[in-house]
């Protein structure tokens, strides 16, 4: 183990972090709003430590190992949803308690968009602003925003990198460097964003909402600044909007990449994963939407329309904006909707869930058994496209898929335990695992009446969900400390 | 640079090292293995793409449409070829290098032309290592001997002993040891760290030196070093594949040689191709064999088979059974450093001696040759100066006013036929070739630099 090279990027990473404190001042003097000072001692208190961590080890120049990055990576998250709650805790408005505030950061950091806080439309504006740039920071990643701008990581940036993008397949490259890499797809991630909050603008926001609201949309992140979430708005253009860019952040990235590079859209359709995400958004929205018409939920058909669309894409993508109350909707379609979240994004977007690229895996894999058991000697390959997929990926997916259900019983049972209704444990666990946000029962709107330790529960799994599970697991495994 | 190098076998692979360890450049490595590319991309920052390197719909995806440089290196001769046929036609890649192995492929000198098989540079690794055991064969008691400006000036490190003449004096005494002759001691490393000579440098035992001299004046300097060693006369070659053939071949009609090959029907084969030198069949780590060929009067034994284990074996086998000097071809390094502080005297590695060659061709500017010293850890380069003085920023300037990179110092320029040691006061000409050694070969670029000439004054 590399105790020093972790230090050093930790403290380095630390001061980096320190400086994501000064645009909410920025928006605090913008609005005269009185609450500078929890940023001003913030920035202070992170620069200040991440100072004192990477002093002693500043000369240690040595190259990133692979566990070296597990670690790096685990910590890091874990310092920082600590970290990042300072200003909330400091804030006078609104006062919260050290587990609620840190629950706050690391909801928004994972994307996971689940809130503690009510009365969020009279707090002031840069504790707003803080909260979705949270989000929108930890969307594509901080530390693939690290790698982009400290060049000194070098190879060991792909370790870091690694670790903390989602999916099965990590090794793709979109350029031969790494650092050219993570650029990339901050380029196209930024691109994204001013785009979504033009959009939003152009469809009535105010300005400043607009901002927010792009952070949290292309993080598909699902923090707001209005309690009622996007339907405050009660605008269709709005709504439009949001679903248009969901959709487009649950997509992976460097698909976007390629088709500003190439200047085409023609690999979007090639692309088996994007296939597949796309038919699943349709066939649900279309029962919901349909289970809403028929079942009259609402009078209107283009409200049914609409909501069950927004809905459908919000919940399955994982982002958690709502604009009406999913999870009084009749029948099996609240649950079905927290199912989809299972599905979640493509791998390498922004999104939270299994990823569509497991479930489309594991899917033939099933659909080869069946071949099987009709041609049992014939040899039949997994694949993607034209291309076979490796063992080795097939296999991963399987071993992330049965830890993935394994870790979701045991919160499961941690949550009951804590005293939570079933439907209220399991749609919490689903919430904070798929980093999706809003659950049913007690936490359809928040977490504010969840227990202390329901809280932990939930900030731990909504960090499992955020690194995939293993890049925390292996950390907790003896095989990982053994030299 | 944008450089994409296709197979990452070990030549490939410290391609792939050594050009990604500088800033400046973006690597492509293609190889049909997965397991291969997941392992160098673990280490390098490299981008990597699986596939048949010379399909059209590989390299397309590797993003051949805009790189600089393409470097085949496959096994293969043939789909090196083809590389760069496709990487010509169809993306007009402006430099393709490949590794043509076959002799035959070689010497038909109107296959590579445009219109034919467009490879702009060719690179044997056999031919290369061969010619380099060769001039270490020419001059006994050298490390390593290098050429620049096409022979002119050799490059020599050796290990310095106590019955050299300077050894145990300054370096400043060299010039009353030798008036008549000029050189320049490069480098020297001691104990495994370079010092920058000067005048007043004391030369001591087992100092490894390098020195610069005009092709002529070599064994002088090397008696300066250490005492000088006979002419080699008996050779005896472990290993009948091609490099041990054409070294066979090369040196048959000056030296005794004797190669030893395991295979039978290959040692028919090469029995048929050489003229003088003896093929003995049977295994060269048996003392038998090497008692009866009497290895205890053999000037210098060779171990260059595909094994390096085996190769480092025999070699020590045939240094204790009484052999005077034992090279071996070894690929890794670290097995390199192990064994040649020791037992064996020099260890020959093919792919340092490939990537010096292949280095210079993927520098900008205009420079002739790179080579590789002390496994990679410092560099000697031979750029040639052009333009004018406003065009470049050497040409017109004396050496003390050129603005160099630390560890880095212009040793000889050879004007014409002319050798010139360099002085301080030494003024560079246009077309002047002028050899620099490096002890930090990361600044490289900064060498580039300053060789290239303006862009704006062509």
């Amino acid at each position: 183990m590399n105790w020093t090279v972790a230090q050093r990027i930790l403290g380095l990473l630390l001061m980096m972090f320190s400086v994501t404190m000064i645009p909410p001042l920025l928006i605090s003097a913008w609005f005269q709003d009185q609450s500078w000072l929890p940023f001003v001692e913030s920035f202070a208190f992170i620069l200040l430590a991440g100072l004192v961590v990477w002093f002693p080890v500043r000369g240690k120049r040595k190259d990133l190992r692979l566990r070296d990055g597990f670690l790096v990576v685990a910590s890091f998250w874990t310092v920082l949803g600590t970290a990042g709650a300072l200003p909330l805790f400091l804030a006078d408005v609104p006062s919260m308690s050290f587990t609620d505030a840190v629950f706050e950061s690391m909801s928004g950091l994972t994307t996971t968009g689940a809130t503690v806080l009510t009365g969020l439309d009279t707090l002031p504006e840069s504790i707003l602003y803080y909260r979705q740039q949270l989000q929108w920071f930890g969307g594509m990643g901080i530390i693939v925003l690290a790698v982009a701008v400290l060049p000194m990581l070098g190879v060991g940036g792909m370790q870091l990198y690694r670790a903390e993008t989602p999916g099965p397949v990590k090794d793709t490259k979109l350029t031969p460097r790494i650092t050219e890499t993570a650029k990339a797809l901050w380029y196209v991630y930024l691109a994204f964003t001013l785009a979504c909050m033009f959009g939003y603008w152009l469809a009535g926001m105010p300005w400043f909402d607009a901002l927010c609201h792009a952070f949290s949309t292309v993080a598909i992140g699902g923090f707001s600044t209005h309690d009622l979430s996007i339907g405050y708005f009660d605008s269709t253009a709005v709504d439009l909007v949001a679903i248009i860019f969901m959709l487009l952040a649950g997509v992976n990235f460097s698909l976007h990449f390629f088709a500003w590079k190439n200047i085409s859209v023609r690999h979007y359709a090639q692309d088996p994963e994007f296939r597949a995400y796309f038919f699943v958004l349709l066939v649900l929205s279309s029962i919901v939407v349909f289970s809403l018409f028929f079942l009259g939920t609402y009078s209107d058909p283009n409200d049914s329309f609409i909501n069950g669309l927004f809905q459908s894409v919000s919940i399955a993508t994982t982002t958690g904006f709502t604009t009406a109350n999913y999870a009084a909707w009749p029948g099996a379609l609240p649950v079905l909707l927290i199912f989809a979240s299972f599905v979640g994004g493509c791998a390498g977007s922004t999104g939270g869930g299994i990823k569509v690229i497991r479930w489309l895996l594991i899917a033939k894999q099933g659909a080869r058994e069946i071949v099987r058991l009709v041609h049992p000697s014939a040899e039949i390959p997994v694949k993607l496209g034209h291309s076979a997929v490796q063992v080795r990926v097939v296999d991963a997916v399987w071993g992330f898929f049965s830890v993935y259900i394994v870790v979701f019983g045991v919160m499961l049972l941690a949550m009951m335990s804590t005293g939570l209704d079933q439907v209220t444990a399991f749609s919490a666990v689903a919430a904070t695992l798929n980093n999706l946000g809003p659950g049913l029962g007690e936490v359809a709107a928040g977490f504010m009446t969840v227990s202390d330790t329901g809280k932990w529960i939930s900030i731990v799994g909504m960090l499992l969900g955020r690194l995939e599970i293993f890049t925390l697991l292996v950390l907790v495994t003896p095989t990982f400390w053994r030299h | 640079m944008k450089i994409l190098i296709l197979g990452a076998g070990q030549v490939g692979s410290s391609a792939a090292y050594h050009l990604s360890r500088e800033e400046a450049n973006e690597v492509t490595v293609v190889d049909i293995s997965a397991d291969v590319l997941r392992e160098l991309q673990d280490r390098l920052d490299i981008r990597t793409v699986v596939g048949h390197a010379s399909y059209p719909d590989v390299l397309e995806r590797a993003g051949a449409n805009d790189m600089d440089i393409i470097v085949a290196l496959t096994d293969a001769d043939e789909t090196n070829m083809v590389a760069c046929q496709v990487a010509y036609t169809i993306y007009h890649t402006p430099t393709k290098i490949a590794r043509i192995r076959a002799a035959d492929y070689m010497n038909s000198g109107k296959l590579f032309t445009q219109d034919a098989i467009p490879v702009d540079v060719r690179i044997s690794p056999e031919q290369l290592v061969c010619e380099y055991i060769e001039q270490l064969i020419l001059y006994p008691g050298a490390l390593q001997v290098l050429d620049f400006a096409n022979g002119r000036v050799r490059l020599v490190g050796a290990r310095a002993d106590k019955r050299g003449s300077l050894v145990g004096q300054k370096i400043a005494a060299l010039k009353e040891h030798i008036p008549n002759t000029e050189g320049r001691i490069a480098a020297i490393y001691r104990d495994g760290k370079s010092l920058q000579p000067d005048g007043d440098t004391i030369i001591r035992e087992d100092d490894e030196v390098f020195f610069i001299a005009a092709r002529q004046d070599v064994r002088v300097f090397m008696s300066e070093m250490r005492k000088l060693e006979d002419p080699v006369r008996r050779v005896v070659i472990a290993g009948g594949g091609n490099i041990g053939v054409r070294l066979a071949l090369a040196l048959e009609q000056t030296n005794q040689v004797k190669i030893i090959e395991r295979d039978q029907s290959r040692a028919r084969v090469i029995s048929e191709q050489l003229n003088k030198a003896i093929v003995l069949v049977g295994d060269a780590a048996d003392e038998e064999l090497l008692l009866e060929e009497n290895i205890d009067n053999v000037d210098v034994f060779c171990a260059l088979t595909n094994a390096e284990e085996a190769n480092i074996l025999s070699a020590m086998l045939a240094k204790r059974l009484g052999a005077h000097k034992v090279m071996a071809l070894i690929n890794r390094p670290s097995y390199a450093e192990l064994v040649e502080s020791g037992s064996i005297d020099i260890a020959i590695s093919p792919q340092q001696v490939t990537i010096g060659s292949l280095l210079a061709h993927v520098r900008r500017g205009d420079v002739v040759k790179v080579h590789s010293l002390r496994r990679g850890a410092a560099e000697a380069i031979e750029a040639v100066a052009h333009g004018d003085a406003v065009s470049s920023r050497v040409v017109g300037r004396k050496i003390e006013d050129l603005k160099l990179p630390r560890g880095t110092s212009i040793v000889t320029l050879v004007r014409g036929d002319q050798v010139i040691m360099a002085h301080h006061d030494t003024v560079i000409e246009s077309d002047d070739h002028v050899i620099l050694f490096m002890t930090d070969r990361r600044k490289i670029d900064k060498i580039e630099n300053l060789f290239q000439v303006g862009v704006s004054f062509v």
